[in-house]
């Protein structure tokens, strides 16, 4: 086991300084996650769930923390001039762990908070801290406590009921630094009852450090609210990301949670999709798509807690070269979660050098279920390439079709248009190895 | 001449399937290639068109003028050579028309010309599309996915009619044909002949052959060509069957 003894002490060194400028949502909880952090240290392969994922080698870094918030000098407008064409979002950007507000306005119905976690803490204290740091408490994952003790600031949205927000909200999460940072990042998300939103979150690495991003989303969507929830991965080979994702799904709420991986360093998604009120229904997907010693560990649990909860979990790895796919998708229906119905479905497309651990998972204690899982790896259909090579396809074209089409499935489950078409084209831009050259960020290409 | 085949050997794990094939097509002409099943019909259409699970052990094949066996499969299609295949094979979520575009482009690119332009293209499915009578709603799908037995085989006969080549061969494409479906691949194919192209049918039934008349018929038995003649040899298989054959062959 890695000894955190020397962010312990960095922790108790700097304690009063983190506190300074946080506000009282986010110290309130702070000593209780760092004593959890403190009990539990990091993951080590020696458990279960982190079995095929060694961050030992990555903690060993000697990674800065920007502990007393100090501007980086970065104006994430001009590196992304360019949005998501079509698609009219608010930008928000998070620069490592700080909120940055950027200079276009944001045109958002009166009630909702959409910004800076520290600062909507400090002045929505009561509203907010009913939720934060409550799902994240019990968790058993070092990670999440870790970034408890540390959390400086973040990203909050909070939607009043039946309020639904036209606009889809697009946090741009930007990682830059003169040298080696380790950043905490925070989000959290609420829904009141009937409330409706769509987020989009992009995570971009534009420094060529070792950066490790270690982020802890909590997400509460009410009685009849729904959610979108898309996360983009477009970070360069020397990003690490460390994510932890609680959901809590009231009663007839819906959620669709659509993660893609379109090019990473050394990447641990852990989604932890609670199912508490009766009807609430999760759609959750994914694509991963790896090359060269590239490595993603996507890690799903959903917990149908209480009757008539529907989930359906579709998660796709393409890996080339040499690189290392996870998928650990847990299905937990407890004795109550009678009509439960639920689904996971892991396909994975694998060159003869990569690497692919699926692990699904089904603990069922209700016995009126509908559950059903299946995990298939497998090579190119060479039928296939060969129909397509027999029609004057090149072989390297008819291998880039294959690959895009196997994930389709996953992208067309997108339900923002926009952000579909665009997705399409980052798939097949990422295929044809035209994402490289640009520091992992594909927004900029279109300059 | 199109296409000259000297002592084909061809094998797959080992075990030789073709042993020594000799035929030559011109253009213009249309050869039936017949025989009992495991003869090694369809192995020749494979070898052809470069599969690679079959190496060939032995032999050439002149195509245009080029030594077929060394160009990869993609290229053999550049030439001019199609292959219509037995069991079309289903590409679920590449639409029939990103596949059709792909592979027009890459015959367009390899002649040094440009590829169509968007409306061209449209326009050239659609005339082509009618030769086979394929609805429109098909080309929006994936590749195979989901056609019945007989939009399988009508989209192998449009693709053809999009690629316009110069040797087209059609493995079994009269099998699981109901006699509507046969008439539409037939008059396909018939509409499609050119003097200046060739087809190559393999057929187990003469059925095809009364729609499709043929100039040779060769006979394929256990790796050889036993026998050649006109369109009369495959009404006297139909009569005799292929006893006959495999009698005169191994006695």
């Amino acid at each position: 086991m890695i000894t955190p003894k020397a962010y312990i002490d960095l922790y108790h060194e700097y304690e009063s300084v983190i506190r300074a400028s946080s506000g009282d949502l986010l110290n309130a909880p702070r000593s209780a996650a760092f004593q959890s952090f403190e009990r539990i240290g990091f993951p080590s392969t020696s458990m279960e769930a982190y079995k095929d994922c060694d961050l030992k080698p990555i903690l060993e870094t000697d990674f800065g923390m920007n502990l007393r918030q100090l501007d980086i000098p970065v104006n994430p407008q001009e590196v992304f001039s360019c949005e998501v064409p079509n698609l009219s979002t608010n930008l928000i950007f998070l620069i490592n762990d700080q909120f940055y507000q950027g200079d276009k306005p944001h045109h958002l119905p009166e009630g909702v908070l959409c910004g800076s976690l520290k600062e909507m803490g400090k002045t929505h204290q009561a509203l907010l801290a009913p939720y934060f740091a409550t799902l994240s408490a019990t968790s058993n994952d070092g990670m999440v406590h870790f970034n408890g003790g540390f959390v400086q600031d973040g990203f909050v949205l909070y939607v009043p009921a039946n309020m639904h927000l036209e606009k889809p909200i697009q946090v741009i999460n930007v990682l830059k630094a003169p040298e080696d940072m380790l950043v905490q990042r925070r989000i959290l998300v609420i829904l009141e009852t009937g409330a409706h939103a769509r987020l989009l979150l992009c995570d971009h690495n534009l420094s060529g450090n070792h950066m490790m991003a270690n982020q802890v989303a909590e997400v509460f969507v009410g009685d009849s609210a729904s959610l979108e929830y898309y996360e983009l991965e477009m970070n360069n080979q020397v990003t690490t990301r460390v994510s932890n994702t609680f959901f809590r799904l009231e009663s007839a709420s819906t959620l669709r949670m659509n993660q893609v991986v379109l090019s990473n360093g050394f990447t641990r998604n852990n989604a932890t999709i609670t199912l508490i009120g009766e009807g609430a229904e999760a759609n959750l997907s994914g694509v991963v798509l790896g090359e060269r010693n590239q490595f993603t560990d996507n890690h799903v649990l959903v917990d149908h807690a209480v009757p008539h909860c529907t989930s359906n979990q579709l998660y796709k790895y393409v890996l080339d070269d040499t690189s290392n796919g996870v998928f650990g998708g847990s299905i937990l229906v407890r004795g109550d979660a009678q009509k439960t119905k639920a689904n996971q479905s892991n396909k994975n497309l694998c060159s003869h050098s990569a690497r692919m651990r699926a692990r699904p998972q089904l603990e069922i204690y209700a016995d009126d279920v509908v559950c059903s899982h299946g995990s298939a790896t497998g090579q190119m259909d060479e039928n296939a390439l060969f129909y397509m090579r027999s029609r004057g396809i090149s072989a390297e074209e008819a291998k880039l079709l294959l690959k895009y089409a196997f994930t389709t499935d996953v992208i067309d489950t997108i339900s923002l248009a926009p952000l579909r078409d665009r997705m399409r084209m980052l798939v097949e831009k990422r295929f044809r190895g035209e994402l490289i050259n640009c520091a992992g960020c594909a927004a900029s290409n279109c300059h | 001449m199109l296409l000259e085949i000297k002592n084909l050997h061809a094998s797959i794990e080992g075990k030789e399937i073709l042993r020594g094939i000799d035929l030559t097509i011109n253009e213009g002409e249309v050869h039936a290639i017949m025989g009992p099943n495991g003869s090694g019909k369809s192995t020749l259409s494979a070898v052809l068109a470069g599969h690679p699970a079959f190496t060939v052990t032995q032999g050439t094949v002149l195509f245009r003028g080029k030594d077929l066996l060394a160009l990869s499969p993609e290229d053999r299609s550049r030439e001019g050579l199609f292959l219509g295949f037995q069991y079309p094979v289903e590409i679920p979520g590449v639409s029939m028309t990103n596949f059709l575009r792909t592979a027009v482009n890459e015959h367009r690119k390899y002649r040094n010309e440009e590829p169509p332009s968007a409306a061209q293209f449209l326009a050239m499915m659609r005339e082509k599309r009618a030769i086979v009578e394929l609805e429109s709603k098909l080309a929006n799908r994936s590749v195979n996915e989901g056609f019945s037995g007989g939009e399988k085989k009508r989209n192998e006969i449009f693709q053809m009619a999009m690629l316009e080549p110069y040797l087209s061969i059609l493995d079994e494409t009269d099998s699981g044909l109901d006699i509507d479906a046969l008439r539409i691949v037939a008059n396909g194919v018939n509409k499609l002949r050119t003097p200046t192209n060739a087809t190559m049918l393999i057929t187990h039934y003469q059925r095809l052959l009364d729609y499709i008349v043929p100039d040779f018929v060769h006979i394929l038995y256990q790796g050889r060509i036993v026998r050649t003649a006109g369109k009369e040899l495959a009404l006297e298989l139909e009569e005799k069957g292929y006893d006959w054959i495999k009698q005169d062959n191994n006695e």
